[in-house]
């Protein structure tokens, strides 16, 4: 992706992002140029504007003791007319280098959020949220801080050959202190970016894991508190921070020492023109304002050449942030389309596993289904029962194409999921996951997430998820924002408004991933009748489901059951069938009963203690 | 629908729209912004972090002398000009100058080494006093209660110990001290100025004047521009958050093209606060230099009048225009360090508000009392709850737990049974009544021995970044990896072990999602399970798992518990049936409470309660 050599220098990688920024937005880049010339063209104008009024206005006039009204005007029009010109430009330059560099960001960061997008899930787990949201943002930042000064830098540059031809013009001895202040600022300049750069570089990495500590400990809250672990967590966070407070010291130190070295040499520079200078005019080899113009170039352009430095000194910090985000740009992991078109009649979708297999990255050695082969008919009802770490959640997120497998196939309706068109798979398959996730907006927009449903739609889908109630006694009703900085809703609640997401929707197949584990018995009973009436037609139901649960009851409304085992179905058939059949699936599904049964006879025993005890008595 | 799983399904969700109303009051302790005017932010800023001002006197004094070294260009040009290649005598002094630019050259080497000086001071001083403020403020995050804690967005909170405090250390370290050192140089220039000559520096301030009189206007139109680019990326940031979490939503539901838009919007209205604010800064940066080109004109056209008077020689002039540019620079920076300075108070700000924020659930440390030896018994006298404002939501719960029993607390959502719980662990303090902890009160329990000896294991098993063995060791640290093996051997969970990949080295990924919410309450069991405690509080802490698992689990806890005092908030009721008592949560009371067998005889609530249960969960009427 790089487009220079591993090995290149950070300067050099650093002018092929700004060289990037240029390509992409010329003609604000050219209209920051211009606007910079006139700026630069301008500077030394000012100088010499100052040094033709020493010369043929106040010293002529001093000398004289007279004062000619016109070339007094004349002096003063001059100055301010060349100040209103470099206004002009420092208008045009710092305006449109803003421009240039709030675009860049813009577009990259709206590159970076769509390739978010374009990223299967599998690439974001693998990757920290901070870190993420960090690349947005702060990376982008950074990528092109040095935009901005940038014209100003090229600017510098038209006003350093206009400066040094005006100072050879001049006086070639004076000219000759003011070219070798040049390399010796930049030769500072670049000492300074080479020492301080990795240490930049450095100050960054750690602020983010100070974040990172922050984030997860504050996540973790509860269970700090509960553990009593405040003071290890604050020792955790203090060796960041410490790292960090060492790291800005280390840096800040390379600028403490080379700011006051830049600041000082062109005021060393002025010395010595004052010093040369004077022998100069002495020989009679230069007029006095020679001199004053010489030193106002110098006192002018050290600021800008500074300038450039800031510049070349952000270099490596930009380089880190475009390297951050070109790879996010780069990664290539991305989930294929086929150009199959989805059934679009509203009819259950039949369903097959054929022979699936799946591992996590980086946990292959303990592949979590194996050879998975099952075909589930349409408008079936399915339980997907098995122990906690079976890999039912697998299964769930493969149904949505949030990942795929690493072996065999699943066929919807005949066809292989990844060969659907994009957005076949999201329009057939609604997914209700097990943690319920709620976006910062109002009940209407998380149930219909921007489709184009009618509020009685809305409505209806509340009814059936047994939501309708609790959206009702909302302030705004539908309109109530809900969210982070919203509305709170208990983990009921949230989970029956994710089911309405998904039933608003009328998909063809409803994954259910033991999404009503919040909800008391009761309303879980009630959301059950719910789907079991959604259909048209009592005895036909409107979609395919797949339930993932461990209550009986809820087992007990699917026509049948898949009872997974070591990553393969162990058994199937209608619940009754299975309580025979099977023996794991009889262990899993009678717990509460066996518990139940055990404690009414242990409570017998207890009481026939009791009875004997009494009878001994 | 029958009617009456209708009925049952309304009641059971009215409780919890009220918890929801409830919720969303704003009696719930906020942590807030210090107020007060910015001087006071900064003095009260200050305070807290003394590492600022340790040894400021060196620090401003050098600052002084770097200040002060750069008034040697002018004086020296002035002096060159007037006695040496400007003299109007025409004889020039070539020794004079050459004395005259060598002691200049002192003074820029003398200015340069304390400019260095001062710098490394102020960033050992700033750093230093930041990275405490920093580790105090994350303190304080943990010592502040669960409610005020919760009342509070993550990112809100983190932002308080790292950006927030950084707007700090750029505005000391860029800012601070150049704010000084401008207004420093300012009145040195002026004061130069004024002894070359009183007339010219009045021409030249009533030039900046209007600059300055317009200062506060600009400064606080710059302001609200700059509020509204943080505001601005603050709603971008979220936009591209919410995309980050709810990554299985937006893949499972095909809504990436609304998320794309969404954070596209979000984008460009960033880009457009950012430009509207660079209009303002380059307007003010301009003014400032046409400001500065009107005094220099005004310098040659005055100055020259005056020269003709007598009143000025040619070098003062030329000085003054050097001085000049002295002066506007500072003004120009000045400008920039305001708005710096006014973002780094809003930062202070929000940390000193959160330092501000009192903990209402404080920890009695060394001063509090010991628990007895062994087993705890707990007492509840009398003991209510409200949240800050709001309606009682717990009344007149007065129950005694007895050591080494087996409570199981049961009710329906919003019944009060978690707020008992949060009591029972001192996540809160009841506003009336008295929680008492093996006969101690558990207000003047220290930290230190309360969070170890009873323990809670929350619904939600979060779990930190690293492995199995990392999580479990949280509960007892330097626990080795076989006893981390054998806590899940003794939960009966043993062949789950067995099943990941790396054994206990297994990483659990970040929040622990690389594992079902099931297994993370697990490993939050295990974690709890080494920790030892002498009473055990089990929130919900196995909704997630398989009810084969859980009733493994529960026998395995059986055994264990047995000798602890063990009480248990249970969604499940299979729980209750097998636990000593168990107490019935209804509106905020405690309305029965007995063994599981008198209950269901009583007909009560619970007997209702478990009707339900056993109907879906066990599946049949019992």
């Amino acid at each position: 992706m790089r487009p220079y050599p591993a090995t290149a220098s950070p300067t050099r990688r650093g002018l092929w992002v700004l060289g990037l920024a240029i390509r992409t937005e010329k003609k604000v880049f050219a209209g920051a140029l211009m606007g910079s010339a006139l700026y630069g063209g301008m500077t030394v104008g000012a100088a010499s504007a100052v040094g033709w009024a020493t010369d043929h206005v106040v010293l002529p006039s001093l000398s004289a003791h007279h004062v000619g009204a016109a070339t007094l005007a004349a002096g003063g029009l001059l100055i301010v007319g060349v100040a209103v010109a470099k206004v002009i430009g420092i208008f045009g330059r710092r305006l449109l280098a803003g421009v240039l560099q709030f675009r860049m960001q813009a577009r990259y960061r709206h590159l970076v959020t769509a390739a978010y997008l374009r990223l299967p899930l599998a690439w974001h787990q693998q990757r920290p949220t901070g870190r993420l949201l960090s690349n947005a943002n702060s990376d982008v930042e950074m990528a092109f801080m040095p935009i901005a000064p940038m014209p100003m830098s090229l600017g510098v540059g038209v006003m350093l050959i206009i400066g040094i031809v005006d100072m050879l013009l001049t006086n070639s001895v004076l000219a000759l202190i003011g070219i070798l202040l040049l390399p010796a600022i930049i030769v500072t300049n670049t000492i300074y970016v080479r020492f301080s750069g990795p240490r930049f570089a450095r100050a960054q990495e750690l602020r983010a894991h100070v974040a990172e500590v922050a984030h997860e400990s504050f996540d973790g809250a509860l269970v700090v508190k509960t553990l009593g672990r405040e003071t290890t967590e604050t020792e955790r966070f203090a060796d960041r921070a410490r790292a960090l407070r060492d790291a800005n010291i280390s840096a800040g130190r390379a600028r403490s020492l080379f700011n006051p070295i830049l600041e000082a040499l062109p005021n060393l520079g002025v010395l010595a023109v004052l010093l040369f200078g004077t022998r100069e005019v002495a020989s009679g080899a230069a007029q006095p304002g020679d001199v004053v113009n010489v030193a106002y170039l110098i006192t002018l352009l050290a600021f800008p050449i500074q300038s450039f430095g800031w510049v070349l000194g952000d270099l490596p910090r930009a380089v880190v942030g475009y390297e951050r985000v070109a790879a996010v740009l780069a990664a290539e992991d991305r989930t294929e389309y086929g150009t199959e078109p989805g059934k679009r009649d509203g009819s259950p979708a039949e369903l097959v596993f054929d022979h699936v297999d799946f591992a996590y990255p980086g946990a292959e050695t303990a592949p979590v289904l194996r050879s998975l082969t099952a075909s589930i008919a349409p408008g079936r009802t399915v339980a997907l029962v098995g122990a906690t770490g079976a890999g039912k959640s697998t299964i769930a997120a493969l149904l949505s194409r949030l990942s795929d497998p690493t072996g065999g196939a699943i066929l919807l309706d005949g066809v292989e999921l990844a060969e659907y068109a994009k957005g076949e798979v999201s329009d057939a398959v609604a997914l209700v996951p097990q943690q319920t996730f709620i976006f910062g907006d109002t009940v209407r927009a998380n149930v219909a997430l921007g489709d184009d449903v009618g509020d009685d739609q809305v409505w209806a889908a509340l009814r059936t998820a047994q939501a309708e109630k609790f959206v009702k006694a909302l302030p705004q009703g539908l309109d109530t924002v809900i969210g982070e900085r919203g509305t709170t809703l208990s983990g009921g609640q949230r989970q029956r408004l994710a089911l309405a997401r998904a039933l608003v929707r009328r998909p063809r197949l409803l994954v259910l991933d033991d999404c009503t584990s919040a909800v008391d018995p009761s309303v879980e009973a009630a959301i059950l009748d719910g789907l079991r009436e959604q259909g048209d037609d009592p005895e036909a139901a409107a979609a395919t489901v797949v339930v993932i649960a461990y209550r009986k009851a809820t087992v007990a409304l699917a026509d049948e059951v898949l009872f997974l085992q070591n990553g393969s179905i162990a058994a199937r058939g209608t619940h009754d069938e299975l309580l025979e059949r099977s023996e794991g699936y009889r262990e899993l599904i009678t717990a509460y009963a066996r518990a139940a049964e055990e404690a009414a006879a242990e409570e017998a025993d207890a009481a026939e203690d009791e009875q004997m005890k009494e009878v001994v008595a | 629908m029958t009617a009456v799983a209708q009925d049952a399904a309304e009641r059971a969700a009215e409780p919890a729209a009220e918890e929801a109303v409830e919720d969303s009051t704003p009696s719930v302790p906020i942590v807030g912004e210090a107020s007060g005017g910015p001087v006071a932010i900064v003095r009260a800023g200050l305070r807290l972090s003394p590492e600022f001002v340790k040894g400021i006197g060196v620090t401003m004094l050098l600052a002084l002398i770097a200040t002060t070294g750069r008034i040697v260009i002018p004086i020296a040009v002035q002096q060159a000009m007037d006695h040496g290649f400007g003299s109007t005598s025409g004889r020039v002094d070539v020794g004079e100058v050459e004395r005259m630019v060598a002691i200049a050259a002192l003074a820029v080497i003398a200015t340069m080494l304390s400019a260095t000086a001062m710098s490394r001071r102020l960033y050992q001083a700033s750093e230093s006093g930041l990275s405490g403020l920093r580790i105090k403020a994350f303190r304080h995050v943990h010592d502040l209660s669960v409610a005020h804690q919760q009342a509070e967005q993550r990112g809100s909170l983190v932002s308080r110990v790292t950006s927030d405090v950084d707007t700090i250390t750029n505005f000391i370290q860029e800012g601070g001290l150049m704010l000084f050192v401008s207004v420093a140089q300012m009145a040195l220039a002026t004061i130069v100025m004024a002894v070359y000559s009183w007339q010219l520096t009045l021409l030249i301030w009533v030039c900046f004047l209007p600059l300055f009189a317009t200062m506060r206007v600009v400064q606080r139109k710059t302001g609200a521009r700059y509020s509204a680019v943080r505001s601005a990326i603050g709603r971008m940031l979220g936009a591209v958050s919410e995309t980050l979490v709810g990554a299985p939503i937006v893949r499972a539901y095909g809504i990436e093209d609304r998320m794309g838009a969404r954070m596209d919007e979000a984008i460009a209205r960033t880009r457009r606060a950012q430009v509207g604010a660079q209009r303002v800064v380059i307007t003010t940066f301009s003014a400032g230099e046409i400001a500065a080109g009107l005094a220099n004109a005004g310098v040659i056209v005055v100055g020259t009048l005056l020269g003709v008077g007598g009143h000025l020689t040619a070098g003062q002039i030329v000085a003054m225009l050097f001085l000049v540019s002295l002066f506007i620079t500072p003004v120009q920076w000045g400008v920039e360090v305001l708005n710096e300075a006014q973002n780094a108070i809003s930062g202070w700000r929000r940390v000193i508000g959160l330092l501000e924020a009192v903990p209402d659930v404080p920890d009695p440390g060394a001063a509090g009392t010991d628990l007895p030896e062994g087993a705890l018994d707990v007492r509840f006298e009398h003991v209510a709850f409200a949240y800050p404002g709001g309606a009682r939501v717990l009344h007149d719960v007065d129950v005694t737990i007895p050591a080494r029993s087996r409570i199981a607390v049961v009710g329906e959502t919003g019944s009060g049974k978690t707020t008992f719980a949060k009591l029972l662990t001192r996540l809160m303090d009841p506003v009336d009544g008295a929680v008492l902890i093996g006969g101690v009160d558990a207000r003047r329990i220290a930290f230190a021995q309360l969070r170890r000896r009873v323990v809670m294991v929350p619904q939600d098993g979060f779990l930190f970044e690293g492995t199995l063995a990392d999580n479990v060791r949280y509960g007892k640290p330097g626990a080795d990896d076989a006893e981390v093996a054998e806590a899940f051997e003794s939960l009966g969970l043993g062949d789950w072990l067995a099943g990941q990949p790396q054994g206990v080295a297994t990483a659990v990924g970040q929040r622990g999602e690389s594992l079902s919410a099931g297994e993370r309450q697990l490993v939050a069991l295990a974690r709890a399970y080494v920790a030892d405690p002498d009473l055990l509080l089990l929130d919900e802490a196995t909704s997630a798992v398989d009810p084969a698992t859980e009733q493994r689990i529960a026998r395995a806890l059986e055994a264990l518990t047995r000798g602890r005092t063990t009480v248990s908030i249970a969604h499940r009721l299979s729980t209750a049936q097998a636990a000593d008592e168990v107490f019935v949560f209804d509106a905020g009371r405690l309305v029965e409470r007995g063994p599981h067998r008198e209950l269901v005889e009583q007909g009560g609530i619970y007997a209702a309660l478990y009707a339900s249960w056993a109907r879906t969960a066990v599946g049949h009427a019992i």
